[in-house]
């Protein structure tokens, strides 16, 4: 028998779909998902690791190359001596301060804006609108130096409010994606308390906000994370050392500890797992929140 | 008095009518004047200050379009400017291309699914700082993890950042690997494709390339011109990774110094208001155009199911 009449056959079996046939290939496919998705997992996961590893390492071991993974003896002093030189509860403090009023605009104000684009009819109603996506679009840049100016001239430089103030008036981005959620909430959960003369108020109160709880967690993570992360804003407005958050502490300190990389990484570390933490707590909300955004858009 | 001569009477805001446009707007006040404050005013007064001289301490001094025509003799507008473009060009379709790949490898049912996610997911969920911190370890040219890995294979590594010529590849590989938060957001697109149309797909004798061009793509490409909008506006104001990676200085020999970055030197640095609201302008136009241009042309390849229903 030739090469060809065998390679005709295994064709033609092909041709009736072998079941079996079928089986193998799913598990080939699948095999070969597996063996890119792992190669993959270094490039997005190995970073991560190796500098969980770098923070438990002795300095002689971290400039020793090759790299090594697993450190050895582990060392936990990294972690205090971070310490002495950046007071990181401090800084974890004054995160804090920004954080939340940051969560109260997304969660209160925003979601008052969103119902009321939800439901609400009033004349010039769709401009407002076109005013909340257009913002969204804007690149913040672009406001950043009359801002500037004016908490200069107010006397706000240097201190936490031009941080925390401007958060309390909500955000385009969450009115947008609490306004998307509260369109798929039912009309007749509302329209029985209207008529028995329950004001706008307590209905968004009483009958809304708590049926949203699944969407303003999601709220808050994005906007725990976004002052969390946030650095040109605490760069321009805090100058006091005593001021700064972990985004301008962690920099201080790739600034001037820059080779004393068992440090940086273990600072790195802190400012990092708090938000890796929320994640695994709230997966479900980050995902959704990310869906919500990105598809009904 | 019947009811309709009392809403005829009535005054506009006593009706059921104009009682619920006095909610609405009460209820959008703080955000309004958040608007007012926050964006709208600084909008316009940063186009006034861009044909000032100000320095926050003497009045602004009315100087024409001389800030612009400066900017247009300015060499490092152009070489920030070009390696914000040289940033965006390529991080944005990488990291697409990134986030497309894995979001199709994940949508397969494959095992361990959630646990590739969550790790595909969490760099891009890593502070600015903390990554430009990381990577700035990573990316160390004579004893870096990346440098380290390259010569296993028996390539020589780059300088990275300390190389004018590598300084930004390194910035994008920096970005691609925050590309998780798109993936899922193609993820979730991906799951939303009916199965009925592979099905269809299937009894008309496609196969799994007919079926990624045919139904796959075409759908996907709403979530793909969002994705792409939205990215393109945001690289465009990379600044905090490389503020970090580099000190604030954009080097080496200005090789990272990206727009944002000179016009946050000019404002901050050089007390130059002015000068960086105009700068600041061009960004603005910039931006609008490029935006404009992808909405323009986006009937061109962006699929919507609605359209295809009429025809």
């Amino acid at each position: 028998m030739s090469a060809t009449i065998q390679s005709g056959e295994r064709t033609h079996d092909a041709a009736r779909v072998n079941p079996r046939l079928k089986q193998a290939s799913k598990t080939g496919k699948s095999l070969l998902a597996h063996v890119i998705l792992l190669t993959g997992c270094i490039f997005f996961v190995a970073p991560l690791l190796f500098m969980l590893s770098t923070s438990l390492k002795a300095m002689r071991q971290i400039t020793r190359f090759p790299p090594e993974w697993i450190p050895d003896p582990v060392i936990w002093a990294n972690y205090p001596a971070v310490f002495t030189y950046a007071p990181m509860h401090l800084y974890f403090f004054n995160t804090m301060i920004i954080v939340l009023p940051t969560v109260i605009g997304a969660t209160l104000v925003s979601s008052l804006t969103a119902y009321a684009f939800a439901r609400l009819r009033a004349p010039g109603k769709n401009a407002m609108f076109v005013l909340v996506l257009a913002t969204l679009m804007l690149p913040s840049v672009v406001t950043l130096v009359p801002t500037y100016v004016l908490f200069a001239k107010i006397g706000w430089v240097g201190t936490f409010l031009p941080l925390t103030i401007p958060p309390l008036a909500g955000s385009a981005f969450y009115i947008f994606l609490l306004r998307q959620f509260f369109m798929t909430i039912p009309r007749e959960l509302e329209d029985a308390a209207l008529i028995d003369g329950c004001s706008r108020f307590r209905i968004y109160y009483n009958i809304v906000l708590p049926l949203a709880k699944p969407v303003l967690a999601t709220v808050t993570i994005f906007a725990f994370m976004n002052a969390w992360n946030d650095y040109l804003g605490p760069l321009i407005y805090l100058g006091n050392k005593n001021q700064y958050t972990l985004s301008l502490g962690l920099q201080a300190f790739v600034q001037y500890q820059r080779s004393e990389w068992g440090l940086l990484m273990a600072a790195s570390t802190m400012m990092i797992v708090p938000v890796i933490f929320i994640f695994f707590v709230a997966q479900k909300s980050f995902v959704q929140g990310i869906t919500l955004t990105g598809l009904k858009g | 008095m019947t009811a309709s001569t009392y809403s005829k009477s009535a005054p506009w805001y006593q009706t059921l009518r104009g009682r619920e446009a006095i909610s609405f707007y009460l209820f959008i006040l703080p955000w309004i004047i958040g608007f007012i404050v926050f964006t709208l005013g600084p909008i316009i007064a940063s186009l006034g200050l861009s044909f000032t001289d100000y320095d926050i301490m003497l009045p602004p001094a009315f100087v024409g379009v001389d800030n612009y025509r400066e900017m247009a003799a300015d060499p490092l507008v152009y070489t920030s400017l070009y390696n914000t473009v040289y940033i965006v060009i390529f991080a944005v379709p990488l990291g697409m291309i990134t986030a497309f790949g894995l979001a199709l490898l994940l949508n397969q049912k494959v095992s361990f699914m959630a646990g590739y996610r969550t790790a595909y997911f969490i760099p891009s969920i890593v502070p600015a700082v903390a990554s430009a911190a990381l990577w700035l370890y990573l990316l160390q040219p004579q004893w870096g993890l990346v440098n380290a890995f390259l010569e296993s294979f028996g390539l020589p590594g780059p300088g990275w950042l300390s190389s004018e010529v590598w300084s930004k590849p390194a910035i994008i590989l920096i970005l691609i690997w925050g590309t998780g938060g798109t993936m899922i957001i193609y993820l979730a697109g991906l799951q939303d494709i009916p199965l009925s149309l592979y099905e269809a797909a299937e009894i008309d004798g496609a196969n799994d390339w007919n079926k990624f061009w045919r139904v796959t793509l075409p759908l996907m490409t709403p979530v793909i011109f969002f994705t792409l909008v939205l990215g393109i506006i945001g690289t465009f104001q990379i600044f905090a990774q490389i503020f970090v990676l580099t000190d604030g200085m954009g080097g080496p020999q200005n090789s990272t110094l990206v727009y944002v970055m000179y016009l946050y030197r000019n404002a901050f640095n050089f007390f130059r208001m002015g000068y960086a609201s105009a700068m600041a302008w061009i960004l603005f136009v910039l931006i609008l155009i490029l935006t404009w241009v992808q909405f323009r042309f986006a009937s061109r390849w962006v699929y919507y199911e609605s359209e295809s229903a009429d025809s």
